[in-house]
């Protein structure tokens, strides 16, 4: 520290960081041009970002869209599937994580689809109206990924063949844990 | 009667010729999880694999922890490949802090994500020696290791889960003469891994147990969306240190090891090439290091991420592994999602078992590289 520390030094970093103009990847953008040039308004494109384009959908149309990303653009497997919940926009919201390995132009991306269903107060899985339906028949590697969803969300997958339990136990009788009213003890 | 059940529940009827056995969970075979297996005489007709058995709610926890406290939990999945678990998460809130690394921390983080590596595809080797009933294959690995975890120790100051991976660099700085002692042990090492292939992978035995048993074809392992060691033992050349290059990735000459067969030896093969190959990449390493410069960017207490969502991915020693981070301007995520290679890999369990003999179960089941308290969370 120098001598006249005591002084408040006038801060560098206080500048207001240049901001560089958002430029928008051109392959990422040909991705959800094609797609968006296939669906119009049906589909709403969140973020096109290096790597990552991420669209939303509503539950309509989910499997549409998700086909014609398998058969038009080439993405073959389903990386992760993630539920959020929004108890404030009473929706739940489930993403897809969706990549390639058969097109070497794709490897670096993943395309991100991401849908929502109706999010009730007093859940009872699988008999309420939280519902979407199932990917599984385009995307085979979904199955468990849906089948965690179900039970940590309660979000019921139309079409899946297997809506069992994996993770909670069977007789698990409590809300489904992800939900954000599901109150860690001590918390 | 069955219009009753609620979702999620199914009654069964019981056959006399097919016999459902529960493999596990306190088989040591198994790991901590369940294989419902359906034999039919010494065949297996159908597999149900149950885990769950160690979940515990990782991702449920990391919502009420702040930035920086969700790192000691985050990497309990694998505590053998700590460094590997925790990396996503620190990339994801990298940039949900908008955090420049400095580049001596990029390297170290290699470096230990490298060792990280190899001390768990030893411990997962001495698992899949013993399973094979090779106790010389449990032994030999299971102390050739601790050469590496004394490595980890003197980096990181712990054995098994360090937590060294922080957002804007790695917690501690190496300490003095690391690099030669490291130079040195993985020299060492390097040599003597290489003699377990007269011992194990050239060993006949070893080979008509598990060549050709549980096959796992290209598009099979595509469409099944696995990962790491199980896909490119399936001819898939994908490994995201060459693909999705993360911090110095691209600086390094990295080999991907790719087998055609499919076969349970050609998925126990090849995270033993892999290790042959980590530790190319720690010398490579070690040699482009900047000798002297920090180790880690000073954080505000509380940070508080953009409002927004990332989802980062790094190759770990069982395949990719994605976190998935929802931030809402608060000093805790609102959503982490540890999409784990060991959860995506169990999907392939049941099409490999159909059909194989019930003494192939282990061979076929440990060759997938699985983890289930990754899996479980």
């Amino acid at each position: 520290m120098s001598s006249d520390s005591k002084k408040p030094t006038p801060k560098p970093a206080a500048k207001k960081p240049q901001e560089k103009p958002v430029e928008i990847p051109a392959f990422e953008k040909g991705i959800s041009d094609k797609i968006v040039e296939k669906f119009g308004d049906k589909i709403e494109v969140a973020f096109v970002k290096k790597d990552r384009v991420r669209i939303n959908v509503s539950k309509e149309n989910v499997h549409d869209v998700a086909e014609f990303i398998r058969d038009g653009l080439n993405y073959d497997h389903v990386e992760s599937v993630s539920g959020v919940d929004y108890p404030q926009d009473k929706e739940i919201e489930v993403v897809y994580h969706i990549g390639s390995y058969s097109d070497s132009s794709l490897e670096r991306q993943i395309l991100i689809l991401s849908t929502r269903a109706q999010r009730e107060e007093n859940p009872i899985p699988g008999n309420d109206a939280t519902k979407l339906p199932s990917l599984r028949d385009i995307f085979y590697s979904v199955e468990f990924h849906e089948r965690e969803v179900f039970e940590m969300l309660g979000v019921y997958f139309e079409g899946h063949p297997d809506n069992r339990r994996l993770l909670l136990p069977e007789d698990w009788a409590d809300l489904p844990p992800l939900r954000k009213d599901f109150a860690i003890k001590g918390r | 009667m069955t219009a009753e059940l609620p979702p999620g529940l199914a009654l069964q009827k019981v056959d006399e010729r097919i016999m459902t056995l529960n493999v596990g969970p306190q088989h040591p075979g198994s790991g901590h999880m369940r294989i419902v297996v359906q034999i039919d005489g010494d065949y297996i007709v159908a597999c149900d694999p149950d885990p769950g058995y160690v979940h515990r709610g990782e991702e449920k926890m990391a919502e009420y922890r702040n930035y920086i406290t969700n790192i000691p939990h985050l990497e309990r999945p694998v505590i053998h490949d700590s460094c590997n678990v925790l990396y996503p998460y620190v990339l994801g809130v990298e940039e949900l802090l908008g955090i420049e690394v400095p580049e001596r921390a990029k390297y170290v983080r290699v470096i230990a994500s490298e060792l990280n590596r190899c001390i768990y595809i030893m411990y997962w080797l001495a698992i899949y020696g013993i399973f094979l009933g090779h106790s010389t294959m449990f032994m030999w690995p299971a102390g050739d290791r601790e050469l590496l975890i004394d490595l980890m120790e003197k980096m990181t100051g712990a054995r098994v889960t360090h937590a060294h991976f922080v957002p804007g660099g790695v917690r501690n700085d190496l300490p003095p003469n690391f690099e030669d002692v490291c130079l040195r042990q993985v020299n060492y090492f390097e040599k003597r891994i290489k003699e377990y292939a007269a011992v194990f992978y050239d060993n006949p035995i070893l080979i008509s147990r598990t060549r050709d048993t549980g096959i796992l074809s290209r598009q099979d392992a595509i469409r099944l969306g696995t990962t790491g060691s199980v896909l490119r033992a399936s001819g898939v050349d994908y490994d995201l240190r060459k693909k999705e290059p993360y911090d110095v990735y691209d600086e390094l000459d990295i080999h991907t090891n790719v087998m055609k067969e499919g076969d349970s030896y050609a998925r126990s093969r090849i995270p033993w090439l892999d290790m042959i190959e980590s530790c190319k990449i720690i010398k490579q390493a070690l040699q482009k290091m900047p000798k002297s410069g920090s180790v880690r960017v000073k954080l505000k207490p509380n940070p508080k991420g953009k409002n927004e969502t990332v989802y980062k991915r790094v190759e770990s020693g069982r395949g990719s592994l994605g976190c998935y981070v929802v931030s809402d301007s608060k000093p805790e995520p609102y959503r982490v999602k540890l999409s784990v290679p060991s959860f995506r890999n169990l999907i392939a369990l049941p099409y490999l078992l159909k059909g194989e003999k019930l003494g192939n179960m282990p061979s076929v089941y440990w060759s997938l590289n699985y983890w289930p308290v990754e899996a479980d969370r």
